[in-house]
């Protein structure tokens, strides 16, 4: 089994603290046998439901507590947006893409567009079919944002709504940016798409705070592309378009510790690469990309084209 | 040919006196104005509804908003070469064409800054620029060129409008809100020798000041292209191809606005067919420079036919985009060169004809300067909706182009409507100056 934890950041739950210094005001307060629960919600009035949860309390009594009187907490712990741009400290995010093992379920493009809202004509995730010379094998080669790092797209925008963080993530703030596109003019990947309509988005989604680290919600006016995922790494879990490969095609791992990880094998980074020759994209242009390939040799699948020829 | 030098002072201010528009030019405004009302639904649509009532989508993520804004620039660059370098070069001919150039800079740069307002996907976050800027990105640099250039093209166009104004002021009805204008702009001229001393000082500076500026916001304006890894635009050569460009697209909407002026208020004893002839040379000369960085742009990257190159050149040579590249390279360069090369093809009419293909054939070379390149990345074209793969401008992005080029006309015109076009002060100076040295 993969030790997550020891690659990725444990995030700091504020949980039983909170419950800690609920429980706390609320025995202060009243003192009697009256659990806390119950006196918040008869003083806001909430109906209960009759259905009763046994809590344990700081103290160590199991407590009853109708169900309807908890409030749930919010998942995901706030960071600030100055946090956001900072990004986690002591980490390297890094990619590993094997191609040798993709087959074009699209699995991780149909992850990552759930996850992040993105419509269909607009995916993060690309499944390229790439051939490179008229008498060289096909193979497919999903690409994501390879959050470079000498990104062209941060050096030219004009107010430092895409930025690079300390962990190698490159973000984007859609409160800031002003949606003239020099980015995706400068990004030689295509990576970056543009919400040239307003994003069709559930109510619950939309009344969200924008997170750079979810890229949620998008914002009409404002370019989005591939995060990394930084909101899973803070829980210590994968990117979605990584645990949504059955193939095992996507590594993601911290290059500080040398550790990448496809969800079921984890390896030394540096040896991956040494190893099975890994490369990156257009190397040629300096941009220093975070995402590594494997060549596609020794193929698991053979190429099928399965989609009707297109052209270019 | 009249003694042009015998015409009286009174003459001249009568024959240079803004006039009120006739029917032409009711015509000719109302025209303007409803294209600018067009233009103004279509943005009204576009703030309502988002970028996606233009053409453009993710591959072609700019359009002819950027490539108009490009051309905005380009002709603006005229202000500085015929007032400032012609100025400084002591080029005697100048003065009946030098207001009519700055005020076409003045406007073009001013909708240039509108129009990059308009392609914005949030113009209401406008003051990040200010409140977030980065010196990193070229865009803060043509922003502070571009604000530059407008402030000193108004000073360019100001200053020697001053010591029009007292003859204005003289020659305009008393209490009417044309002669309020005046009084409101110039009232503290008083024609004394120090003023004249002082206005002829700022024009100088400010002759040697603009060049520099106005070489700066095209070479500044091509870096937008030029600082990115794209095919066709990652060229060293792109700030003197750039600044070639904007100097022939300048000269030749001279000409036709020479040509224009001309007809419309009778000025055939002030800008007179030397003018033309003189302007024609120019732009055989500014066509051919345009033409030899064409053929360094093209031809050099066409001979080695690198694979990422390929998809863009062939888009022009011979694909998707070829007819309009060969209308322009043929229509826009060399056709006004061959004409303008033979004194009978320099006379008024088939200069301003020439002019006209030249100002057109350089709007639509920005259209091919910008679009062929974004439907060339470097990754193929995959995984989108056939038209995310090609680009054609929609009727809001049409009715917002021309409306602002309407807009640009409009300012011109009712520049013209309310002041000399010909400076009248220095005409009638300039005719002693010659009386007195033939006599």
């Amino acid at each position: 089994m993969v030790d997550l934890p020891k690659i990725i950041p444990q995030p700091q739950i504020p949980r039983r603290n909170f419950i800690k210094g609920a429980l706390l005001a609320g025995l202060a307060s009243s003192c009697t046998s009256n659990d806390p629960f119950t006196t918040a919600a008869t003083e806001e009035s909430v109906m209960a439901s009759g259905e009763m949860v046994k809590l344990l309390s700081t103290t160590g009594e199991i407590i009853e507590v109708d169900k309807a009187y908890l409030k749930p907490l919010e998942e995901i712990p706030s960071i600030s947006q100055t946090a956001q741009r900072m990004g986690i400290e002591g980490k390297k995010f890094v990619m590993v893409i094997d191609l040798s093992r993709c087959k074009n379920l699209k699995k991780c493009q149909e992850a990552c567009n759930h996850a992040h809202f993105v419509s269909d004509a607009q995916n993060w995730i690309k499944v390229y079919p790439i051939q490179e010379a008229e008498h060289t094998a096909p193979f497919w080669q999903p690409t994501t944002c390879m959050h470079c790092d000498d990104p062209p797209c941060v050096k030219v925008c004009p107010v430092d709504a895409t930025f690079k963080r300390q962990d190698g993530i490159v973000g984007i703030d859609a409160d800031r940016c002003i949606g003239c596109r020099f980015c995706m003019a400068a990004c030689p990947y295509s990576t970056r798409v543009f919400n040239w309509d307003q994003p069709l988005l559930p109510p619950e989604v939309l009344a969200m705070n924008y997170s750079s680290e979810t890229s949620c919600p998008p914002k009409i006016g404002t370019v989005s592309k591939c995060d990394f995922c930084p909101d899973m790494a803070r829980k210590g879990e994968l990117p979605h378009c990584v645990s949504a490969c059955p193939n095992g095609v996507f590594f993601f791992g911290d290059m500080n510790e040398d550790t990448v990880t496809n969800g079921s094998e984890t390896v030394r980074f540096s040896e991956l690469i040494r190893d099975r020759s890994g490369y990156r994209l257009m190397e040629d242009l300096g941009t220093k990309p975070s995402v590594y390939y494997l060549p596609p040799v020794d193929r698991l699948f053979p190429f099928k084209n399965e989609l009707k020829p297109e052209e270019g | 040919m009249i003694d042009q030098s015998s015409i009286s002072s009174d003459k001249i201010t009568s024959d240079l006196m803004p006039q009120k528009f006739g029917k032409a030019g009711t015509i000719w405004v109302s025209i303007l104005v409803l294209l600018c009302l067009a233009g103004l639904f279509g943005y009204y649509r576009q703030l309502t509804l988002g970028l996606g009532v233009t053409g453009m989508r993710d591959y072609a993520s700019w359009g002819i908003y950027i490539s108009n804004f490009v051309f905005f620039v380009a002709i603006s660059l005229v202000g500085s070469l015929i007032t400032a370098i012609f100025r400084l070069t002591n080029v005697g001919w100048r003065t009946p064409l030098t207001r009519i150039s700055e005020i076409i800079a003045v406007s073009a740069i001013l909708f240039a800054s509108i129009i990059i307002i308009v392609d914005m996907g949030r113009p209401e976050r406008f003051t990040h620029i200010f409140l977030y800027s980065r010196l990193q990105s070229p865009i803060i640099w043509d922003v502070i060129v571009i604000t530059t250039y407008l402030v000193l093209s108004v000073l360019f166009l100001y200053f020697p409008l001053l010591a029009d104004l007292p003859i204005l002021i003289k020659n305009s009805k008393a209490g009417s809100g044309l002669q309020k204008l005046y009084k409101f702009l110039g009232s503290f001229w008083k024609g004394t020798a120090a003023q004249f001393k002082i206005t002829e000082k700022a024009v100088k500076i400010i002759s040697v000041m603009i060049i520099p500026v106005a070489l700066a916001i095209h070479t500044v304006t091509s870096w937008l292209f030029a600082t990115t890894y794209r095919p066709g635009w990652d060229s060293t050569n792109f700030g003197a191809y750039f600044v070639s460009g904007a100097f022939l697209v300048g000269a030749g909407g001279v000409i036709v606005a020479m040509y224009v002026f001309r007809k419309a208020y009778k000025l055939e004893a002030y800008i007179t067919e030397k003018h033309f002839d003189y302007m024609g040379k120019i732009v055989v000369m500014l066509a051919l420079l345009y033409l030899y960085f064409n053929v360094n742009e093209y031809l050099v990257p066409a001979f080695k036919m690198k694979k990422a190159e390929e998809h863009h050149l062939m888009s022009l040579f011979t694909g998707e985009f070829s007819l309009l590249f060969w209308s322009v390279i043929i229509l826009g360069m060399i056709v006004p060169i061959v004409v303008l090369i033979f004194p009978s093809g320099r006379k008024p009419k088939t200069a301003f004809i020439m002019g006209v293909l030249v100002v057109v054939g350089a709007w639509f070379k920005r259209f091919l300067i910008v679009t062929p390149t974004m439907l060339s990345p470097f990754l193929p074209m995959y995984d989108v909706p056939e038209n995310y793969k090609h680009y054609w401008p929609t009727w809001e992005e049409w009715a917002i182009t021309i409306g602002s080029l309407a807009g640009a006309l409009l300012i011109i015109t009712i520049f013209a409507r309310l002041f000399p076009i010909v400076p009248i002060h220095e005409t009638i100076e300039e005719r002693q100056n010659v009386k007195q040295q033939m006599l």
